[in-house]
């Protein structure tokens, strides 16, 4: 037990606030799920992180990481947030496929794939889900028929989120005639491949977030399935595994939220006029109690975390306890932004100028972290089942 | 940078683990609250023979010089025994204040003294029917009274395994100015410690009852909404430990950062300790309801630890000074204050 950065991470921290210092767009870009222009600044943004090998620094620097710890991935996060650089357009592919193939892929899968996924050169997608099988994925239809070395695809995939304007994307399909978890494989497409149709999906914020994906006999190379004929479920389990145990939600996103909404309160009692509104609304000294809790779970969060670090680093795999965590983000999540909207009384409901921080906006994405990568309900499930030793 | 437990913590907490699954479990509670007491003279010589009095002892008074990270894994052991014995109060902060202000003093020589604490934060005593003295605080000062000379009014607790008393006095020895600043921190740090033992043991329970309770010809714990009021009160274990640990880490740079994340953690572990305390009883339906099963002690301790060593609302307002005085930031997770920090980080 150290609780404390060795010269070497206190260096490091330092190359990287300095580097965010410099490169960091000074007015932020517009979001990715918004427009095609402001998917493409995020992608070019990912280039210029890229060109100093930020893209992803726990990866090997063959597939253009720089080897880092774990320590070191949360230390470049906390600067990475604290600078207020760009959401990663590419999460799903940096924090999930990627360290799928890691794990799974071929040399070549890996030589192929993760290079230009770390530049932003091709932008991934999520195809997991299905209009009949979302909670239950086991029940998805999607096919894939083997056809000589290729395979050939058809099927409807659902809410795959940044699929309208990404490159490429990695599904789970069946054998056609099998059944649930058996004959299932994870197979990567483009998303301009003939036989691909992609229909946009507007999310409550108003934003095509996410999109349906038609397939109709969509021919890919049988390259591109990763790992074994079959293995499809045991791999997505595994990259649920990362996506709920550690990198899809680094906590200084939350850190940085729990100090703004400290700012915020502090503001506001001090009568501060923050929005441009000429009017002053009182205030519910109790909220100072939630402005606390929003610390604490956000500091509880990143403890966590580092302790899952040293663990891994240490050796151990991540387990079923990862379902926890995507439990506790996403409610403090949902916790920090309605005592933010509670604070900001009738301004709540405002729609925001473009460049002021938008409580509102991160609210209402909020809601959906109980839903995506695996509902709460069935996170709970699971912690019954798989920690605690319930029955089915 | 690196949060993990040494080998030598594990065992410490492994240890004091099976020793007290040994003597302090559902037997012995119940002979007790049978006999009416809330002290066994033969567990507490056990304590203090297999070491766990000495853990925070300096080595000169005897003790094993240790950390307050590997009492309070003792601690949290402690609190999934619902032990009934000060050893928290009394090895975790008296005695190790004692030698710290008086390090020839008589009382040191005895291993298996017990020494109860007044600090002005608590209004009675706990534990002081079992004391060879009470530690009281006075204008910053450390008054030592004797057992003799202490008379003690008994206030009544809803925790039928703790003895709280009011506390008057004619004489007291003066041992001069005190830190009952870290008295607190360390105090509150074990209420803390103990609270995750306590939550882990209400799951512990409820999850062997829910998984042999059939009802509607299953056991209640295939369904759902009983699964999930367990899988919420573990969360909420599995967000208070890494706080705990960190604070108990933290505890000797005595800083506003430490003080803060001691708060922190006596917040979050008490919390757990109740939402699964409370869990627990629902889950075992009437059952939990009766004095008959055990859960009941947990939401007591919970209950009575939340409120001694500093109200939530002192907590919070120790946390406060931290956020609304400090940088905050993903940078400053571990952060230290350099004017206040007496001893270097190792
Ligand atoms: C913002 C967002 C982004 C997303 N991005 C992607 C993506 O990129 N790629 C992708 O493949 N998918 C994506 N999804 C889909 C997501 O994975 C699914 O929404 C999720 O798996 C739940 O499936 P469903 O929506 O069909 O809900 P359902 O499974 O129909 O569930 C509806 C409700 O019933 C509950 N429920 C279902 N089964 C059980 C059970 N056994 N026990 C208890 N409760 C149950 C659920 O918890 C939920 O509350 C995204 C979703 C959102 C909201």
């Amino acid at each position: 037990m150290r609780l404390a950065y060795t010269p070497e991470q206190i260096a490091f921290r330092a190359e990287v606030r300095a580097w965010m210092q410099a490169h960091v767009p000074a007015t932020p870009l517009e979001h990715y799920d918004a427009t095609r222009a402001g998917f493409e600044a995020h992608r070019a943004w990912e280039a210029t992180l890229k060109s100093a090998d930020w893209g992803m620094v726990t990866w090997p620097v063959e597939y253009g990481g720089r080897g880092l710890d774990l320590i070191q991935w949360l230390i470049f996060e906390e600067e990475y947030y604290r600078a207020g650089a760009p959401g990663r357009v590419n999460q799903n592919g940096i924090f999930l496929f990627g360290p799928t193939l890691m794990e799974f892929g071929s040399p070549e899968q890996k030589a192929r794939f993760l290079p230009p996924m770390a530049s932003g050169a091709e932008i991934w997608a999520q195809a997991w889900s299905e209009p009949q099988a979302g909670s239950d994925l086991a029940g998805i239809r999607a096919t894939a028929r083997r056809d000589g070395d290729d395979y050939v695809l058809n099927g409807h995939k659902i809410w795959s989120s940044r699929a309208v304007f990404a490159d490429w994307a990695f599904g789970l399909f069946r054998e056609p005639g099998s059944e649930r978890h058996k004959g299932t494989s994870l197979i990567v497409f483009p998303l301009t491949a003939p036989g691909v149709t992609r229909n946009p999906i507007r999310k409550i914020n108003g934003h095509v977030g996410f999109a349906e994906i038609l397939l109709e006999d969509v021919r890919v190379p049988a390259f591109n399935r990763i790992g074994d004929d079959g293995q499809g479920w045991h791999i997505c389990m595994a990259t649920a595994g990362f996506e709920r145990g550690l990198m899809l939600r680094s906590p200084a996103r939350y850190q940085v939220a729990a100090g703004a909404l400290a700012a915020l309160w502090q503001a506001r009692k001090s009568g501060a006029d923050i929005s441009g509104s000429s009017e002053i609304y009182p205030l519910d000294p109790a909220l100072e109690a939630d402005v606390i809790r929003a610390h604490i779970n956000a500091d509880a969060y990143a403890l966590s975390i580092y302790q899952t670090a040293s663990r891994l680093i240490a050796g151990a795999k991540i387990g079923p306890e990862a379902s926890t965590n995507k439990i506790f983000w996403s409610e403090m999540d949902i916790h920090l932004h309605r005592t933010a909207l509670a604070i900001l009384g009738p301004e709540a409901e405002l729609i925001v100028p473009p460049g002021a921080h938008d409580w509102l906006d991160d609210y209402i994405f909020s809601l959906a972290g109980p839903i995506y990568a695996g509902s709460n309900e069935i996170q709970r499930n699971i912690i019954a089942e798989r920690m605690l030793g319930l029955p089915r | 940078m690196d949060f993990t437990l040494s080998d030598e913590q594990l065992m410490v907490a492994a240890a004091a683990r099976t020793l007290l699954s040994d003597i302090c479990g559902p037997d012995h509670w119940h002979r007790l609250m049978h006999d009416g007491r809330a002290f066994d003279p033969a567990r507490w010589a056990a304590l203090v023979e297999n070491g766990l009095t000495a853990v925070l002892m300096p080595e000169t008074a005897g003790g094993m010089g240790l950390a307050e990270l590997d009492f309070a894994l003792v601690a949290i052991e402690a609190g999934y025994a619902a032990l009934p014995e000060p050893l928290t109060d009394s090895a975790g902060v008296a005695m190790p204040m004692l030698a710290q202000l008086a390090p020839g003093h008589a009382l040191l020589a005895d291993p298996a003294a017990i020494i109860a604490l007044a600090p002005a934060i608590n209004p009675w005593v706990a534990a002081a029917d079992v004391a060879s003295a009470i530690m009281v605080e006075r204008d910053g000062r450390a008054l030592l009274v004797r057992r003799d000379d202490a008379t003690l009014t008994p206030v009544e607790t809803i925790d039928p395994l703790r003895r709280l008393f009011r506390l008057e006095f004619a004489r007291a020895e003066d041992l001069g100015p005190a830190d009952w600043d870290l008295a607190l921190d360390r105090a509150a740090l074990f209420a803390a410690a103990q609270g995750l033992g306590l939550a882990q043991r209400s799951v512990d329970l409820a999850v062997a009852y829910a998984r042999d309770r059939m009802q509607f010809g299953k056991p209640i714990g295939s369904y759902q909404a009983v699964k999930h009021h367990l899988a919420s009160a573990q969360v909420g274990i599995e967000f208070a430990r890494p706080v705990v640990i960190a604070a108990a880490a933290d505890c000797p740079s005595r800083d506003i950062y430490a003080r803060a994340r001691i708060s922190e953690a006596k917040l979050v572990a008490l919390d757990a300790a109740d939402s699964a305390a409370r869990a627990a009883i629902q889950v075992h339906g009437a059952m939990g309801y009766s004095w008959e099963v055990d859960v009941h002690l947990f939401l007591k301790r919970a209950l009575a630890l939340t409120n001694a060593w500093g109200t939530p609302h002192f907590h919070r307002q120790r946390v406060a000074a931290r956020v609304f005085t400090r940088p905050t930031g993903p940078d400053t997770t571990f952060a230290r204050d350099p004017l206040e920090n007496e001893t270097p980080h190792a």
